[in-house]
């Protein structure tokens, strides 16, 4: 072995990217003759659609179609959803708008620039209906009903109860309840959508290329809504995305969309989403309102859990949503020992875009919940946060642990970390700035927060949300299954595929590493190819890159692959040797006999041997060109009969403890010092990870104090341009101090956990705790913007 | 000045990284779409076209513009620079690039070419930058991936390797600099 995993090593993605060579869905060359679409959207946030006049635009020069609704209903069928209510969605409005944003019309041009010209000669006439906002609004008897057909907003309600929540409740010497909301947001890629997309009229099929990000179970949604089977909807995703943080999922629609287009014109369609319409309705993840309460003795020990959470989707509810919800379902006690809960999932309509995939996909929002109340308990307790928290910290002892609610905790020491986080002067350091602050009559708050983080989903959880016997009708669900494959070319160069779509976690890198590891070659030897084609690849319903996949899945995926394909070269090399397999070791490019390494062949040498002479071969075996791992988990089974469900296959381990001060002239909040622990697991590539933890943090201060998707009651979309919607710049990250720790999974090969989503859970969670330390109140409504600071400060409620 | 019918399409000529190119486009076709689609360089991205991202960065004679926020024809005659001009022919990264990618300065790479041409202007004027100066430069753009940190450390580290003799920016420079949010 030449033990390149766990190295740093300079990336095989950058050369091209840094020169311009990038290949992005924009840069590929189209078919002569494609045409371009743009989309008319909504600008009513409830309305009927009561006449669309498309005469003057089919008049105008270059215009090829004008595709509405009707024409959209006609030749598709609606989206399928996870939740059987009676929600029907198409690629474009049917009968009514329920958002603004909303796409209304295509229209489909010889050029983007007509077609936009054309946009405003159609004529779409709406009569306005009222709109509901607020999800707690959206749940009451007088809302206006988004989907008539459903009779209710709140179209999915579920209770789940683990241990005994009503027994430990009233043995508790305490019951200390919060409400917290998460608000809107999206992580704004800054490349936007992108479809191509042909009809083949002979064949009856699709052919699209889209930067589409996974998971590939949407790829049967977007085949029955254009009513082919799955092989008539070739889906090719290019070889570079400009980023995604799970928001290109929701480029679905617009496959199907432009496919309809494509038969429609009998040319081949191009889309390009712009930055205006990317904020207004692209996707945000949804908006939770989360009643947290603990039954907790006095020493600050939770004996149990309550949760009420309300998640808002918006317009609609879109496979494979509600995943948020129940994505942490295994989890829902973070980082704590507690036995019992009750949790209450409710799913909410409301007039705005819907809402699906982001990164830390309903983290966020469980673990502000939860570690706000953790602070909370230790304010109205008297004691100090970071005691209540170590008190209820799952023990080392106890790993593998089986949290309540399901979930198997691989491994972990919780305690460690925080007490390895708050060591060497750290804590001592953040206490002596708050002190000398708050002497000089400054706001200064400390937080903590202390978070699980999930990887690799369970393909079964989403069906969590169904009862045990509904399950039971439809089948059980589990699993989640990575590929990758290894491939010899007759010179015995080698080149690797595998299950994920690239949008910037330098899968290309780690892949290459993986497998000259246990080939003996460097990385640089090792073509890896990540384009996706569902027509040729090798694919499950889990493929695509998101929930943190990569590490615990894919990985592990090319791992198996490389071991067979090592393997057989072994068994190869020893007969051309004459040495037995066991002396067999691929080392420095070569193949040779660990007991006489004079004894060597080279390694193309042996690799081309399936090509040029498999007569060679030992007798029985089959040609060593390609190899795939499959990586098919045992550890994630189908929910219980009492809903325990293990959502994830790894669970990783944040601490994060920050000190912030609030100015007390702009209200603007500065943060002074900010310290992540992370424990991954095994890490495969030092730069790649702090990368990913660097990008993840961002993200989460973003989500504190800056990003908001907002509306005003009306329904109007306050927040259509990057002047309004806040992305932060390099002035306002603060610095990160990164710190690791490694307790290996003992469930996958390679030891490795997720980390790329951590930082998008604990950090708006540690500095709402810290907000609140600094202005001693209750609540933190994030982002935590200088007009809310402000108010805070007005009606400071203690 | 040149005068255009906005309903013809007219010729537009540029020296796109040092050749001589030539497109028919409408007038109102922005650069950045004529470099992509006329001139089929694709290494210039766009990201908001609305001038806030700073992904579609070129230079204009030597000056980072927004190429979103230009008009194809008023490059007319002028000599355009994009990132496919960084790079030897043989590939090699110039300090820029490669300082980029050994601080990990890049994930997906969609942002990466407009920040390194506002670096290519503001490198050659001013050589040596401090810290705060190159994050006034680079609050000129958006990065989702990064949290920006590797890339203040690839720039601070050409900063630091540049030879010492060149100074600071001169005047003129600096006034050909102003009033634009690089």
């Amino acid at each position: 072995m030449s033990g390149q995993l766990g190295k740093p090593m300079l990336r095989k993605e950058d050369p091209a990217l840094l020169s311009g060579r990038g290949r992005y869905a924009d840069d590929l060359p189209v078919a002569v003759g494609t045409l371009h679409a743009h989309v008319i959207r909504s600008p009513h946030a409830h309305a009927a659609i009561v006449r669309i006049d498309a005469a003057a635009a089919l008049a105008h020069d270059g215009v090829w179609a004008v595709i509405t609704g009707e024409d959209v209903r006609k030749l598709s069928d609606p989206f399928l959803a996870p939740v059987k209510a009676p929600v029907r969605q198409w690629s474009l409005a049917v009968e009514r708008v329920r958002y603004v944003g909303e796409p209304v019309v295509l229209v489909v041009a010889e050029s983007r620039y007509v077609a936009e010209d054309a946009a405003e000669l159609v004529q779409i006439d709406y009569e306005p209906l009222a709109a509901v906002i607020d999800p707690v609004a959206a749940c009451q008897a007088d809302a206006p009903i988004l989907h008539p057909e459903a009779g209710t907003n709140e179209v999915s309600v579920r209770d789940f109860s683990y241990g005994d929540p009503q027994g430990a409740f009233a043995r508790a010497d305490r019951r200390i309840a919060m409400t917290v909301p998460f608000h809107r947001l999206s992580f704004t890629p800054i490349e936007c959508y992108v479809v191509v997309a042909a009809h083949n009229a002979a064949e009856g099929s699709y052919d699209a290329l889209a930067n589409f990000q996974g998971p590939f179970s949407m790829h049967p949604v977007m085949a029955r809504a254009l009513r082919v089977p799955g092989p008539k909807l070739r889906l090719r995703i290019p070889p570079d995305s400009g980023g995604s943080f799970g928001i290109k999922l929701s480029v679905f629609p617009f496959v199907v969309l432009m496919a309809l287009a494509a038969k429609i014109t009998g040319r081949p369609v191009k889309w390009v989403e712009d930055r205006i319409e990317h904020l207004l309705a692209a996707s945000s993840g949804p908006n939770r309102v989360t009643r947290i309460e603990a039954a907790v003795n006095n020493n600050g020990r939770v004996l149990a859990l309550k949760l009420d959470q309300l998640e808002d989707y918006g317009a609609f509810l879109r496979a494979p949503m509600p995943g948020p919800l129940y994505r942490m379902h295994g989890a829902v006690t973070g980082a704590y020992d507690i036995a019992h809960v009750e949790v209450k999932n409710r799913v909410v309509l409301t007039n705005k875009m819907p809402a699906s995939l982001i990164r830390g996909f309903g983290g966020p929002q469980l673990y502000l919940a939860l570690e706000r109340l953790m602070h909370r308990i230790a304010v109205e307790l008297k004691l100090d946060p970071l005691d209540v928290m170590r008190r209820n910290l799952v023990p080392a002892q106890k790993f593998p642990y089986h949290a309540a609610a399901g979930a198997l905790y691989d491994s972990g020491d919780y305690a460690r970390a925080v007490e390895k986080t708050i060591g060497d002067g750290r804590l001592a350091d953040l206490k002596r700035r708050r002190d000398a602050a708050r002497q000089a009559g400054r706001l200064y708050g400390i937080g903590f927060a202390a978070v699980v983080e999930p990887a690799m989903s369970n393909m079964g959880y989403l069906s969590t949300l169904m009862t045990a016997a509904a399950r039971e009708k439809a089948g059980p669900k589990s699993g989640a299954v990575s590929m990758a494959t290894v491939n010899i070319d007759p010179l015995g160069a080698v080149t690797v595929t595998a299950d994920v779509t690239v949008q910037g976690q330098s899968h290309e890198t780690v892949l290459a590493q993986i497998v000259a590891q246990e080939l003996g070659l460097k990385p640089d030897d090792i073509e890896v190819v990540l384009e996706m084609d569902t027509a040729k690849d090798q694919w499950s319903i889990a493929a695509g890159t998101y929930s943190s996949r990569f590490a615990s899945g894919t990985a592990v995926a090319a791992h198996i692959a490389a071991v067979q394909m090592r393997d057989k070269l072994k068994t190869i090399a020893a007969k051309q040797l004459n040495v037995l397999p066991g002396d067999v070791e691929l080392a420095g490019g070569k193949i040779r006999s660990r007991s006489n390494p004079d004894n060597a062949l080279p390694f193309g040498r042996v690799a081309g041997t399936s090509h040029w002479s498999p007569m060679l071969l030992p007798e029985s075996m089959a040609p060593a060109l390609s190899e795939t791992g499959v990586w098919s988990p045992q550890e994630l089974e189908a929910p219980s009969r009492d809903d325990r469900i293990n959502t994830s296959l790894t669970y990783g381990f944040i601490f994060d403890m920050c000190g912030i001060e609030i100015d007390p002239v702009t209200y603007q909040v500065r943060v002074d010092r900010y310290v992540s622990m992370h424990d991954a697991g095994r890490i495969m590539n030092p730069t790649i990870a702090e990368g990913q933890i660097r990008g993840a943090f961002a993200q989460g201060i973003a989500a504190a104090l800056y990003e908001e998707f907002s509306y005003n009651e009306e329904g109007a979309f306050l927040s259509g341009t990057f002047a309004d919607y806040l992305v932060p710049t390099v002035s306002e990250i603060p610095e990160v101090e990164i710190l690791h720790m490694e307790s290996p999974s003992p469930f996958t090969p390679l030891g490795a956990k997720g980390l790329a989503e951590g930082n998008c859970m604990s950090t708006p969670a540690c500095i709402a705790n810290a907000i609140a330390d600094a202005l001693a109140v209750r609540d933190v409504v994030l982002p935590a913007t200088p007009r809310r600071i402000h108010e805070l400060m007005q009606h400071n409620e203690k | 000045m040149r005068r255009v019918n906005k309903n013809e399409r007219v010729r537009i000529a540029l020296a796109l990284n040092g050749r001589k190119l030539a497109a028919a486009a409408e007038p109102r076709t922005l650069l950045s779409d004529f470099i992509r689609q006329n001139l089929g360089s694709t290494g210039t991205h766009v990201g908001c076209e609305h001038g806030i991202c700073g992904a579609c960065t070129v230079l204009i004679d030597g000056v980072a513009a927004r190429s979103c926020l230009t008009l194809a024809v008023q490059a007319e005659g002028r000599e355009v620079k994009t990132v496919e001009s960084l790079a030897a022919p043989d590939g090699t990264l110039n300090p820029l690039q490669a300082a980029f990618r050994a601080n990990h300065a890049l994930q997906c790479g969609f942002c990466t070419p407009g920040i390194l041409m506002s670096f290519t202007d503001y490198l050659a004027r001013n050589p040596h930058p401090s810290s705060a100066e190159i994050r006034e430069v680079l609050s000129g753009h958006l990065c989702r991936c990064t949290g920006y940190a590797g890339i203040v450390k690839a720039v601070e580290e050409v900063a630091s390797s540049a030879p010492a003799k060149a100074g600071k920016g001169d005047h003129a420079s600096e006034a050909k600099h102003g009033g634009r949010g690089v």
